[in-house]
């Protein structure tokens, strides 16, 4: 079955089954040590990745670099196309053939949906999707799973609470739809105007399970085993007044948490802007920055299997 | 004796049971405007004698090809073709929705890829034929008012 790994494009995490998910959450348990620095690694020595960011980005084109690189490899690309031929209206297709000679990996983030599949189209290399628009973002999802597997043992049977802006948000519907495809209860919480789309929630539901619908944080906040929080953005709002109101109305602070489960843990994907107070940071909740820091190792497992480095 | 509201033709193609309102969709296909150098006539809201309404587009020595037929059929599913020679009907076949749709038509989502400037066709996995709901192979998207993005 990992075989089938080698020199593959991952677009979207519709593209993996279950066992080949669970194989790589698996291989990155291992990676942890090594992403830490506590071990070294020449897996991906003399290989090459293609890092392609048309978009601002921390965390996700930071977190590939490491693993690339504490696996031995190079990284080389761009992180802002306004210097680049880019800028000068190459198209994506030319840019990806270039990239495509010069390296053995190409990570991509685009503001354009359908992005990666096209790249993966006009290349010979394994296309990684790093982002594309408000489409697809398939290693945040699986290090989102790789998290939750790391505290609580198995995704399994917990009741995962998301709440924030999931209409548009571009990691909640991947992550959903994978939390259902591994047997998680879900809890969908946010106003009437960011609910989750009810296509969504139909693909959601075929896959076995009818997830929760509230407005309410309060109301479900205490049955939750994990709460996942995402960006509600201020440009969604056409009235300040309104994106205030709800703003305030999921902010996490130590008063929100009052009657939480002790194992509750909350998870974001970065960056937040207020959503999450900074006093929660210290509580045994927090589990954001850990998350953050899974990217490495769980990239890394990817990388190892797409590039043929490990089995 | 059949009753014509315009006059017979000798050769070409009778596109019948277009689901009504569609004629002037049925026209942009064929290329009415640059590319047909023979008579079209054009019967709109005429009744049909399986239910209902329906448009008729008649075409005076002209043979559809086949990705023609593909947009008929994406925006009619119903239509039948006739293809007349020497006035009478020399061949008859309703029209049938590919499986896969490329190249004939944008995607829904203005932020798809395919509708930026980059050198590929728009391609659409066929997920349902009745209704017709159309998902893009690039971004995902589902389309099912086929008729506002049809090329
Ligand atoms: N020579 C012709 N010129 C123009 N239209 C024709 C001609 N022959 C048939 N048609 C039209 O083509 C369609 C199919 O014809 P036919 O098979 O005879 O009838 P139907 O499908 O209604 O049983 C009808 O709309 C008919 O009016
Ligand atoms: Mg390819
Ligand atoms: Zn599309």
């Amino acid at each position: 079955m990992s075989a089938g790994f080698k020199g593959m494009d991952v677009v979207s995490i519709r593209d993996f089954s279950r066992e080949q998910i669970e194989h790589v959450l698996k291989l990155a348990e291992k990676m942890v040590p090594i992403a830490k620095g506590e071990e070294r690694s020449v897996l991906l020595e003399g290989h090459v990745l293609g890092s392609l960011f048309y978009e601002p980005s921390t965390r996700t084109r930071l977190s590939f670099d490491a693993a690339m690189t504490r696996l031995g490899g190079r990284v080389l690309g761009f992180d802002q196309p306004a210097g680049a031929s880019v800028a000068k209206g190459e198209t994506l297709a030319d840019t990806i053939r270039m990239v495509d000679s010069y390296s053995d990996v190409i990570v991509l983030r685009h503001p354009q949906e359908g992005a990666a599949r096209l790249a993966a189209h006009f290349a010979s290399r394994p296309i990684i999707n790093a982002g594309d628009g408000a489409g697809q973002h398939p290693t945040q999802t699986m290090l989102d799973l790789f998290t939750i597997r790391k505290e609580k043992k198995k995704v399994e049977g917990n009741n995962v609470v998301i709440v924030g802006d999931l209409k548009y948000g571009r990691t909640v519907h991947s992550l959903s739809e994978a939390l259902a495809m591994f047997g998680a209860d879900l809890t969908f919480v946010a106003p009437p105007s960011l609910q989750i789309p009810k296509e969504h929630l139909k693909q959601i539901e075929s896959l076995g399970r009818k997830p929760r619908i509230s407005g309410s944080l309060e109301e479900v906040i205490k049955d939750a085993d994990v709460l996942y929080v995402t960006r509600i953005q201020k440009e969604r709002f056409p009235d300040p007044a309104e994106y205030q109101k709800v703003a305030g109305m999921y902010r996490i602070d130590l008063p929100m948490l009052k009657d939480v489960k002790r194992d509750l843990m909350i998870m974001h994907p970065l960056p937040r802007v207020g959503e999450i107070s900074s006093e929660v940071d210290a509580t045994e909740h927090a589990k954001y920055f850990d998350q953050a820091f899974n990217g490495v190792p769980v990239r890394m497992a990817l990388l190892g299997l797409i590039l043929g480095g490990l089995k | 004796m059949k009753e014509f509201k315009v006059t017979p033709i000798r050769n070409g193609t009778v596109i019948d049971h277009i689901s009504v309102g569609m004629a002037l969709k049925v026209l942009k296909i064929i290329g009415v405007k640059d590319e047909v150098s023979s008579t079209v006539s054009v019967l709109m809201h005429v009744p049909s004698k399986k239910a209902g309404w329906k448009d008729i587009v008649k075409i005076e020595d002209r043979e559809l090809d086949p990705k023609e037929l593909d947009r008929i059929a994406l925006i009619s599913p119903n239509a039948t073709i006739n293809i007349i020679r020497d006035y009478n009907v020399a061949e008859k076949f309703v029209v049938e929705v590919p499986n896969v749709i490329k190249g004939i038509m944008e995607c829904s989502n203005p932020g798809c890829i395919t509708n930026k400037d980059e050198p590929v066709e728009a391609e659409f996995v066929v997920e349902s034929k009745k209704p017709i709901t159309l998902r893009c192979v690039y971004c995902d998207r589902i389309t099912t008012d086929v008729a506002e993005h049809i090329r």
